[in-house]
């Protein structure tokens, strides 16, 4: 039960950062379907910088730097393909859903490329990244829950809080949801809307990017052997599942981790049947949607502006 | 003069597509003065202000604010220049308090403050008069209080230039003089006060001086003082025009739709029609007036069979059969199979009454296609219609295969207005069917109401402008809060009389009015 | 200050060959940018590349056969897709749709295939697939329908439920355990002359034209382009939303079953998890291309299915991970879908119209 709630936690920390770096972009009114391909080159771009850290510094790698780097390049990774996103979409005024699934197929095909090229070997990096606080042992069950995870667990807390707050608290969060809520508006009150949307969405998948690095380094310990899309559609679920809200998120997220790997706990059924089970949280992100779309309340709905492009001469 | 400028513009020229919505206009506003730019619908006033607020861009031209040439490449550096515009369409954020809208896109110095904020708000508010709720959220409100809400935030940036577009197009006149004092009190101020209005008397009555548009050309600049109605007319419309309607005297009349005790309410429960009654005649044009969003567009649309109706009943007396039906909880389809023969011109005519995208033919298609049992559509009686009307109406188009879009307004309402007069109604309903059209096309309209109401069919015309509603109907009921709050004869009744009827309900907010 | 020094107007619409020529230098673009992309992983030279990409796609008859099925699968596909995209309904399922057509297909050839007649057995693979596709595409139609679900969410999940079934089916009947189905070329579809694709490509081709017909021509095709274009209209002249919503669905949903059966009754006679491939979200780009045009679809499946195979030749030569393909097929997606914006908008300098006056 006690490994059950670890694992789900550090699964669902993949999905929270997905999650929240979806929330930033759709609170700027966009809608990307790419994060399932900025999840995948987030993870290579970090695995592949872990891994050329790691060939170089040999048995001298520290801590630090063997953390930092791949977090920096996935960061940048993320960054890029978010970049990518609001060129075609901002500057170039192409449709954002094709633009999402042109970027997942793109994405999805640099991180099949990385598993053929490199295989699983980033088990070695992974460790650094699974290493707990020092004090977790020796405050028993609480120290498991709270303390034994690797740095990545606690950014993805982090960012998830402090998204909730520039978003609520900060002239820059108000700003970013008139954007989201209404283009027109926030350009006429001399919010730069083309600005803000770049800004969001590269922010944004720079974020997610770092749910395939958790992913992969943290909850599969470096062992990737299968494509990740799946984890980025059920964030972008999520961002529904938790009403836009960051904070929310951090409880969904968990949920959403257990959902996923309950499976592997359910003891008592066939191998195959197993393969129902897994079917879970994709079923139960179908209840959620349907769900919240029957309630349809006034407070819970996306960003009104959500997917809608915004020129300012059009007419 | 010129010293006194605080904006020039010189040979400005804007172009959308090939066609010229501003072309070498040259205007100058002072300090101190309230300016007003007349013209008439899609002449390019609003455009014209754009630039000036940094909407859009000029293609030509060059603007100078205190004698220096001016870049106003976006709204930001228009606040720069302590330029700000209140737009028609209020460019507010629903979700968020009237606070937050009017310290939005700022970057002050210091720590983001909401309480300071509503503070300032509030002082401002005090100093001009007006009456607003810092955090009160923007869906909550009305529209003069959203109007409101607007200047503040402007004045909140240390505007001293304000250009405010149409104003009065949904206040009542009432409302109307409260927000001229307001005005007023900031001409004395020292401000610069722009109003683009297209409604002479506000002219008069306000501004110190008058600049007048036509077609996207600057006709020039009067004095208000040295002017009057007849030469404004002129100088808008280019040559004299009789601003009066041939009206007929009813004839024939039956009642041919009977609305009782209608009540319907909206997606969040709030009440929007509370007890609507009234009778339209054959061979009438009844007349409905009302500040916009008082419940008309939900009272056409329940009869249309598009609103759910709570209670109450819509009967139509069928003048073929004698039948009398009721069409409560029907819908569109049902209605016609029913034999009414019920046509509707809605407000948003894209958006609801024809396909932009789609070219004249399969938008004349829309109210035909279903008949007949064959799987494929028949093109060839909707293209005929489609060359009838374009002929008939002179409507100006490449072709009938040209997208509805990329029409002019005045155009793509004749074939709108066009296509379900084709359909030989025998109820005819229009919400503001002449909303951005330009006077010859607006008479166009008027004259093919007229001869509906001629021809035997019950007219309903729901209007803004009350002198075209005392002037084109037969009656009029007004409608306020979603309650009729009166009736009265279109050829005695006043404006001001209408005007206190359409706030009647708003005022006694709760009391139910039976 | 930054100063802007150009800016961006709506255009006219282009003539036709100037279009042309726009997208043709995308796709140029397009393969240089995949050039320098490939040739940064091997340092084999830009001639070497495309040679291969060319043979990869053209290089012997069954290539050129594999390739023609590969384009009317995709085409299928996509055609299947195109009534609910053209109605503003975002179908991201076609993956699920194609892959649970292309299960009951293969539940009937594994169950059935020896107990009922040919022509008997082809009826039924025929039923089961349609029925299956009609099954997974209707549901998100419903709750679309009846509540306004979000449906682009809904059916991408409903295609990890279809690949989480197939995955079931596979342990749970394949009696090995191996979880790998032998394919079952006695029970597929008939070969037609000898050539195992041609029925196929020819099904795919009158499906083409029925799709154009059925958008462009008939009472449904009109009702889907309004509630499409605007939902506010429709209702208005009273077409029943939920209803059109869902018959268009289960048009959308049927084709799916067509192109399962194509699938696993006339291409591989077995399934697993990956037999789709990723065609379901391929699809969505080829239609959207297309601007929804059956008859231009033909020609965007055809173009992204060279660039795949010659890509994959490219891999096969150079020994590179076939995901490569996936890598080039998302670069030249880029350049088309950005290349959309010189067709429909130009570029003013400021400048220049400073020193024209």
């Amino acid at each position: 039960m006690l490994a059950f709630l670890v694992s789900s936690i550090r699964l669902g920390m993949a999905f929270l950062f997905g999650s929240v770096g979806e929330t930033i972009t759709e609170k700027s009114g966009h809608l990307n379907l790419g994060i399932p391909g900025v999840m995948c080159v987030g993870a290579s771009c970090g695995c592949f910088a872990e891994y050329l850290y790691l060939s170089k510094a040999g048995v001298n790698a520290n801590y630090f730097l063997a953390v930092f780097i791949p977090i920096v390049a996935t960061l940048f990774g993320g960054a890029v393909m978010g970049f990518i996103f609001s060129f075609l979409t901002v500057t170039l005024r192409a449709n954002q859903n094709v633009t999402g699934l042109a970027l997942t197929t793109f994405g999805v095909g640099v991180s099949d490329y990385m598993i053929a090229e490199t295989g699983s070997i980033y088990s070695k990096g992974s460790r650094f990244f699974t290493t707990s606080l020092p004090f977790a042992d020796d405050l028993g069950v609480v120290g498991e829950i709270l303390f034994s995870h690797g740095i990545l667990i606690y950014l993805a807390i982090i960012i998830a809080l402090a998204t909730a707050f520039v978003l609520s608290k900060t002239r820059i969060g108000l700003n970013l949801r008139a954007v989201g809520e209404n283009p027109a508006t926030a350009d006429a009150a001399g919010i730069n809307v083309s600005r803000y949307r770049y800004a969001s969405t590269c922010i944004g998948c720079a974020i997610a990017g770092l749910g395939g690095l958790s992913f992969i380094m943290d909850y599969l310990n470096g062992n990737w052997e299968y494509c990740i899309d799946a984890i980025g559609w059920l964030a972008i679920a999520l961002v529904i599942f938790t009403v836009w809200k960051p904070g929310l998120a951090i409880i969904g997220s968990i949920i959403f981790g257990a959902l996923y790997i309950a499976s592997s706990y359910i003891t008592g059924v066939s191998f195959a049947s197993k393969e129902i089970f897994k079917m879970l949280p994709y079923v139960v992100t179908i209840i959620v949607l349907v769900f919240t779309s029957i309630r349809d309340k006034k407070e819970n709905q996306p960003p009104q502006s959500l997917g809608l492009p915004y020129f300012r001469e059009e007419r | 003069m010129s010293a006194n400028a605080a904006i020039e513009l010189k040979n400005i020229s804007k172009y959308f597509g090939g066609n010229a919505a501003n072309k070498n206009v040259n205007l100058t506003i002072n300090r101190g003065e309230i300016l007003s730019i007349l013209g008439e619908n899609g002449s390019g006033k609003t455009t014209l202000m754009n630039m000036i607020a940094g909407i859009y861009f000029p293609d030509e031209g060059q603007i100078f604010i205190d004698g220096k040439e001016a870049v106003i490449h976006s709204p930001k550096d228009a606040f720069r220049y302590k330029i700000g515009m209140i737009h028609q369409h209020f460019k507010l954020v629903d979700v968020f308090s009237a606070t937050e809208n009017i310290i939005l896109g700022l970057s002050e110095k210091g720590r983001f403050d909401l309480k300071e904020a509503a503070q300032r708000v509030k002082e401002i508010s005090d100093r001009y008069g007006f009456e607003i709720d810092p955090m009160k959220k923007i869906h909550e409100m009305s529209v003069s209080e959203k109007q409101t809400v607007e200047i503040i935030k402007v004045l909140y940036r240390g505007a001293d230039i304000l250009i405010l577009d149409e104003p009065t197009a949904v206040l009542t006149p009432q409302e109307t003089r409260k927000l001229f004092s307001v005005l007023r009190k900031m001409r004395e101020d020292g401000k610069s006060i722009v109003i683009i209005t297209h409604k002479l008397h506000e002219v008069l009555s306000l501004s110190d001086k008058v600049a007048v548009l036509r077609k996207g050309e600057y006709i020039g600049t009067v004095k208000t003082s040295e002017t009057d109605e007849g030469q404004l007319t002129e100088m808008m419309v280019g040559k004299k025009v009789s601003l009066n309607i041939d009206r007929s005297e009813p004839k024939n009349c039956e009642e041919r739709l009977v609305v009782r005790n209608l009540n319907c309410v909206d997606r969040e429960g709030v009440k929007i029609l509370n007890n609507v009654s009234f009778t339209a005649h054959s061979g009438e044009i009844l007349g409905i007036a009302g500040i916009a969003g008082s419940g008309q567009r939900e009272l056409l649309e329940a009869i249309a069979g598009l609103q759910k109706v709570n209670e109450g009943e819509i009967l139509y007396n069928n003048p073929k059969t004698g039948a009398c039906d009721n069409l409560r909880d029907k819908t569109p389809m049902q209605i016609r199979d029913l034999g009414v023969r019920l046509s509707f011109v809605p407000e948003d005519r894209l958006g609801m009454g024809l396909v932009g995208n789609m070219d004249i033919i399969d938008n004349m298609m829309l109210r035909s296609y279903k008949k007949g049992k064959s799987l494929f559509l028949e093109r060839k009686g909707p293209r005929d219609l489609a060359e009838k009307i374009i002929k008939d109406l002179e409507v100006v188009t490449p072709d009938a295969k040209t997208p509805v879009r990329r029409l002019s307004g005045g155009n793509i309402q004749k074939i709108l207005v066009g296509r379900e007069i084709a359909a030989s109604p025998t109820v005819l309903m229009a919400a503001y069917p002449v909303r951005g059209l330009d006077i010859g096309a607006s008479y166009t309209i008027y004259n093919l109401l007229n001869k509906q109401k001629e021809k035997g069919v019950a007219v309903v015309f729901v209007g803004e402008d009350l002198d075209v509603l005392i002037e084109l109907c037969d009656r009029i009921i007004v409608i306020g809060s979603g309650s009729i709050t009166g009736e009265v004869d279109a050829r005695t009744a006043t404006k001001e009389e209408i005007g206190l009827l359409m706030t009647k309900s708003a005022d006694s907010k709760g009391g139910q009015a039976k | 200050m930054k100063k802007m020094n150009f800016h961006i107007v709506k255009r006219e619409p282009m003539v036709w060959y100037k279009a042309v020529l726009v997208r043709a230098i995308a796709i140029i673009a397009s393969l240089l940018v995949s050039a320098v992309v490939i040739m940064m992983l091997t340092s084999k030279n830009p001639i070497q590349i495309y040679s291969s990409m060319i043979s990869g796609a053209f290089g012997s008859s069954l290539r050129i056969w594999s390739l023609f099925q590969n384009v009317a699968i995709l085409l299928c596909i996509a055609l299947a897709l195109t009534p609910a995209f053209k109605m503003k309904f975002w179908n991201c399922g076609g993956e699920g749709q194609v892959l649970v057509s292309g299960l009951a297909t293969t539940a009937v050839m594994m169950f059935l295939g020896d107990a009922l007649p040919y022509p008997v057995l082809i009826i039924v693979m025929l039923a089961a697939s349609v029925l299956a596709g009609i099954i997974w595409a209707v549901i998100p139609a419903i709750f679309k329908a009846k509540w306004n679900t979000n449906e682009t969410l809904f059916t991408l999940m409903m295609n990890y439920v279809a690949i989480q079934l197939v995955a079931f089916f596979l342990k749970y009947f394949v009696k090995s355990g191996s979880g790998i189905l032998t394919p079952m070329p006695e029970h597929g579809l008939p070969v037609l002359f000898g050539q195992s694709y041609l029925l196929n490509i020819i099904i795919v081709a009158v499906f083409t034209v029925l799709v154009y017909v059925y958008l462009k021509k008939t009472k449904h095709g009109y009702e889907i382009s309004v509630v499409g274009e605007s939902e506010n209209t429709a209702k208005y002249i009273g077409i029943n939303v939920p209803k059109v919503v869902i018959r268009t669905l289960v048009v959308s949903g049927a084709l799916c079953g067509i192109a399962g059966l194509l699938l696993v009754g006339g291409t591989n006679h077995t399934i697993s998890t990956t037999t789709v491939d990723g065609r379901g979200f391929t699809a969505i780009m080829v239609s959207w291309l297309a601007k929804f045009n059956p008859i231009y679809m033909v020609m965007t499946s055809f173009l992204i299915v060279f660039l795949q195979k010659g890509a994959g030749q490219v891999s096969t030569d150079f020994r590179l991970p076939s995901a490569i393909s996936d890598i080039v097929t998302g670069i030249i997606l880029f350049f088309i879908i950005g290349c959309e914006f010189f067709l429909q908008y130009k570029i003013l300098s400021t400048k220049n119209r400073k020193e024209n006056d």
